[in-house]
């Protein structure tokens, strides 16, 4: 219990001026803020609501669709233009918590939530060096069948648990953030970061600024794509795997794909050695499973997740399969 | 005679509880209430070497910080009686160690300072503030590290059990399985978080507390704090789920009565979700060892059942994972024992069907083992080494039913068309997998008083001081009360949960309705004896329209009841609620998650005092044995010496689709000799035997024989 205040803000300027004091936070659905402020894990001074803002549409624009931050889950999930053209999508927010979050949680703060590593949110008798920088890491070779076996460091091997920051790293969105000045567009495989020897820094957003829309651009790929979500029971669970997949398929050969793994990385993994190993290729097992094992060369197991390597595999395999349908 | 009963009334309490009408025990009301937050361990054995209070008694609103260095001195209990019958005059789950009596640290998360403020914000930034220094001692974390130490410690009876010499039997076995399995650390967690208000007037102490077993709360509470029984009142009428957690008195019940003393004013606790993980009981780790060896026949000759969990040095809790395996088949040798280890871990306690779940995986799984090696349907197995009577103490069942379980459970699930071959049955990408278990679970009954009051009006009410925690007790007292007095259930309630009436015992061990039922029948015949005496009729032939009549020309405003039912103190028999679990699991190939598609289940526990509410509790332990098979494990990190997934997202039950057909037969059973109302009990027979069919199906479907709980992917890729 950290003492704080709390404003609403009515516009997005006034909303920037009001986060970019030091140790303000935005609170949009508050599904994972308040649960971390209640931890210990997140201390804000101030907390500024931007659930008021003109935030929430989801429009056709040219060249693609843009989903406002303050959009919710459940809303964007269910939409049209997102069901036509970007199914991943909304697959990725369907699979994601329960429909009580999805009807708070905001698009904005989905790609914002932190980690589940158990030793980040106990503030009390483990080290984290995202929590807490110097501290150590726990996880490395304490319980970690939940952490991450791509892109980790010897600081940190905590899983991002974004099921919809996955879909969009793959599918190439754009998020657009705004600051004190102006816009600036990042993309989405590029927003969240590697732990390196900095897990705190685990973003791209400077302080100040917040995520207004993200933008996913049409593409046969992005028409044709899916989500697929391995966990241990059949809902309200972060993924032990994931793939967003993404293939543009014509007179039998693969002419894009598009791929990000959830689950098993310490950030939204695109998978850019499995897209390069499909593309010219004909569909079959075998080349799913080759550009599979392309993409998880590089990981590195830590004992209790070293089933992740194979499971990040065969789930990658089975979305490609399903996706390509008779095609493969 | 026992009386007709069974129907499917609805719960009588659906209503409140539903609609939020239903007051748990910290919604109470109290004036000039406060409230308290605990500040527990961060390491896991060593000392206090000092707490600094300095900031918290500063802070807004804080009343008082109390620990080891200021609380007041409790009463220690005297040790249990040995036996552990009788009376005894305390529950507390850590029986050998009282919270707050020195600097002493047996495991982290163990509650060693309280904060009272006068909101609950105040109290939990309190409690934040509270520094505490730790002189650290090596702690003892892994249980593999120290089996060596592992030692008998059982309350009720010694642990060891031997018929015969099994291991000379085990060794001249033509077929033989010898192998180990491991189960995990669980929790309960209860939706109801464990809480409380305590409120001190001068001498006299009332608890609203959330309590499987209130009168065992007064007598402690009695003890610890040096005044009569009758000065503490406990009431727990509502009880949001217990499952074996809210059975004894934890530390945080002592502490909050203790720091209503300390401030002058009621104190409220409730117990974080995550502290729940920590101190409030939990299923402990096993390690069981089962060799089986039979003849080529297919009769057992040899039952070894040997192993430990974890335990420490506060508590005395053993999980009694050898119980069903005396009981439930029969072979002219057996033995086994469970010892414990002790460890700077939190206390285990009950939870539902304890020692029988967790023993029955590793037995009816060994069982499966052994009815592949010898090439014997498993169903046909089991039917081969059926015991006839008690195996241990030779007696004679009181009743018992299992062959019509197995008969119509696994007609009903279809069993004969099941192709023995692992991997033989596939449903598209699915491995099919169907198996099967057996299940028991011991029917207890305890002394208990019931009272029954008849009105003027004909509305009856019968007291008993038991408890509600969801199985419907209040449902089928009612109803047991209102079809011995020959009237409509809707003119009967039933109160409990409150030490000012008549005395019941826990409400635990699946006791409930065989102990309380027994007293309820009892007073209400009663009732029905004095009513004809008063008519000079025979009490069989009254009717029960004309009760009223009756007390009217009396000049009676109301005629009562009491009677107290005690168990026999020799029994000849053995007594056993029996059941069959016949389970179809789905098993992607490549990506090896399972799924149960169905379970048909079949129990006989003697009368069913109502079937709807009979039948949720069976559901309730086929869902939670399907979580214990598939989802349930606490992590433990051993370096820290913590739980680590201590929250509803990453400590896994199951969720609705996770559950698909569950069909429930109840097999009648008459049982004569059992109690006068020939009930068994069937709130924790439901559970054992589930994780077994289930892991039995899991090798079916996949070859691959899973003995390490949960049976998650990695286990199967």
């Amino acid at each position: 219990m950290n003492p704080f205040d709390y404003v609403r803000a009515r516009e997005v300027s006034g909303a920037i001026s009001s986060g970019s004091r030091a140790d303000a936070k935005f609170i949009a659905g508050g599904t994972n803020l308040v649960d971390l402020m209640k931890c210990g894990v997140e201390r804000p001074a101030h907390l500024v609501d931007v659930n008021d803002l003109k935030l929430s549409g989801i429009e056709r624009v040219s060249g693609g669709i843009r989903i406002g931050a303050m959009a919710r889950m459940s809303d964007v999930a269910r939409h049209p233009l997102v069901l036509q053209s970007a199914p991943a999508v909304s697959q990725a927010l369907l699979a994601s918590a329960s429909p009580q979050l999805r009807n708070a949680a905001s698009i904005g703060g989905n790609l914002m939530q932190r980690t589940r590593c158990a030793y980040f949110r106990e503030l009390t008798f483990a080290p984290c060096n995202k929590r807490n920088p110097g501290s150590g890491c726990a996880a490395i070779d304490g319980e970690n069948r939940m952490h991450a076996v791509l892109g980790g460091s010897d600081s940190c091997i905590a899983t991002h648990p974004s099921d919809l920051a996955v879909a969009v790293a793959a599918l190439d969105a754009v998020l657009t953030l705004h600051g004190p000045h102006g816009d600036r567009h990042v993309a989405a495989a590029d927003f969240h970061l590697l732990p390196g020897t900095t897990p705190q820094t685990e973003h791209d957003l400077k302080h100040g600024e917040l995520i207004t829309s993200v933008f996913i651009p049409d593409a046969p790929h992005t028409k044709r794509s899916a989500y697929l979500k391995i966990r241990d029971r059949s809902a309200y669970e972060f993924a032990l795997a994931s793939a967003a997949v993404g293939l543009e398929i014509s007179g039998g050969t693969i002419h894009s794909a598009r791929i990000a793994l959830g689950g098993v990385a310490t950030k939204p993994w695109r998978a850019k050695f499995a897209e390069a190993a499909l593309v010219g290729k004909q569909p079959s097992k075998e080349v799913f499973r080759d550009a599979a094992e392309a993409e998880m060369k590089s990981a590195i197991p830590h004992g209790q997740n070293a089933y992740k390597i194979e499971l990040a595999k065969r789930t990658l395999v089975r979305a490609l399969s399903d996706l390509a349908g008779g095609a493969a | 005679m026992i009386p007709n009963i069974g129907k499917p009334l609805d719960r009588v309490d659906g209503r409140q509880k539903v609609t939020g009408g239903a007051r748990y025990a910290t919604e109470n009301k109290l004036d000039r209430v406060t409230y308290a937050a605990l500040v527990d361990s961060t390491i896991p054995a060593g000392t206090i070497k000092s707490i600094d209070v300095a900031a918290a008694k500063k802070a807004p609103g804080v009343l008082a910080v109390i620990s080891h260095l200021n609380a007041p001195k409790l009463n220690p209990p005297p040790p249990p009686k040995p036996g552990g019958g009788g009376e005894q005059s305390s529950s507390l789950t850590e029986s050998k160690y009282l919270p707050f009596s020195d600097g002493t640290i047996h495991y982290l998360g163990q509650r060693i300072a309280v904060v009272v403020a006068d909101t609950l914000e105040h109290a939990m930034h309190g409690a934040e503030l509270v520094r505490v220094t730790y002189d650290a001692a090596p702690a003892r974390t892994d249980i593999e590290k120290y089996r060596g130490e592992a030692k008998d410690r059982s309350q009720q009876q010694p642990s060891a059990f031997t018929k015969g010499d099994a291991d000379a039997a085990l060794a001249g076995a033509a077929v033989k399985i010898d192998q180990i399995y491991r189960t995990p650390h669980e929790h309960h967690n209860p939706m109801e978080a464990h809480g409380l208000i305590a409120a001190w007037d001068g001498d006299h102490l009332t608890l609203h507390d959330s309590s499987q077993n209130i009168f065992a709360v007064q007598r402690t509470f009695a003890t610890l704090f040096g005044i009569p029984k009758e000065n503490v009142h406990v009431l727990s009428p509502f009880v949001g789920g217990a499952f074996g957690s809210k059975g004894g008195v934890w530390p945080h019940v002592v502490i909050t009565a203790m720091a209503a003393r300390v401030v002058g004013r009621p104190v409220k606790l409730t117990v974080t979700r995550k502290q729940l993980f920590f101190a409030n009981g939990h299923r402990p780790q096993t390690e069981q060892r089962v060799a089986l060896g039979a003849g080529s026949d297919g009769k057992l000759v040899s039952i070894i059942h040997e192993g430990f969990g974890q335990g420490n040095e506060v508590c005395s809790f053993v999980e009694g994972f050898t119980a069903p395996t005396r009981v439930i088949y029969a072979s002219p040798n057996m033995r086994g024992f469970h010892h414990v280890v002790d460890l700077n871990l939190p206390s285990g306690t009950y939870m539902r069907g304890p020692g029988d779940s967790t023993g029955m995986f590793a037995l009816d799984s060994a069982m499966d083992e052994m009815a592949y090696a010898l090439k014997i349907d498993p169903l046909q197995f089991r039917l081969i080494n059926h015991a006839d009577q008690d195996p241990m103490s030779g007696k004679p069942w009181s009743s018992k039913s299992l062959k019509e379980c197995y008969a119509r459970a696994s007609e009903r699930f279809g069993w004969s068309r099941r192709t023995p071959e692992p991997r033989s049955m596939r449903d598209g990408r699915n491995l099919i997998g169907w198996g099967m278990a057996s299940a028991n679970r011991p029917a207890h009954r305890a002394p208990c008083s019931a009272r029954a009051l008849m009105r003027a009006d004909g509305t009856v009410t019968v007291s008993c001081g038991s408890h509600e925690m969801g199985m419907g007790t209040a449902t089928v007292m009612s109803q047991l009360a209102a079809e011995t007095l020959g009237i409509p259930a809707e003119r009967v309630r039933f109160e409990y949960g409150d030490t000012k009436l008549p005395t019941a015992p826990i409400s635990a061990g699946s006791l409930t309705a065989a102990s309380v039922g027994s007293a309820v029948f009892g007073a209400a015949s009663e009732l029905k004896r004095k009513l004809g005496e008063l008519a000079g009729t025979d009490p069989a032939s009254l009717d029960p329209n004309n009760y009223t009549a009756i007390l009217r020309q009396h000049y009676l405003d109301h005629i009562d009841a009491q009677f107290d039912a005690k168990p026999p103190m020799e029994d000849p028999y053995s007594s056993h609620a029996f059941g069959a679990h016949f389970v179809e699991v789905a098993i992607d190939e490549d990506i090896p998650v399972v799924r149960v598609r169905r379970i048909v289940s079949a129990f006989a526990a003697g009368k069913i005092l109502n079937e709807k509410t009979a039948r949720s509790q069976c559901y309730g332990g086929i869902v939670w044995g399907i979580g214990q098979a598939l989802l349930e494990q606490t992590h433990l990190d051993t370096k820290l010496g913590a739980f680590t997934n201590v929250n509803f997202a990453e400590y896994l039950v199951p969720v609705n689709p996770d559950i698909q057909s569950i069909d429930v037969i109840l097999v009648e059973e008459n049982d004569p000799h059992i109690n006068p109302i020939g009930v068994k009990g069937i709130g924790e027979v439901s559970i054992v035997g589930v994780v077994p069919a289930i892991a039995n199906a899991v090798f079916h479907a996949t070859g691959k024989r899973v003995r390490d709980l949960p049976i998650t992917v990695e286990k199967l890729l």
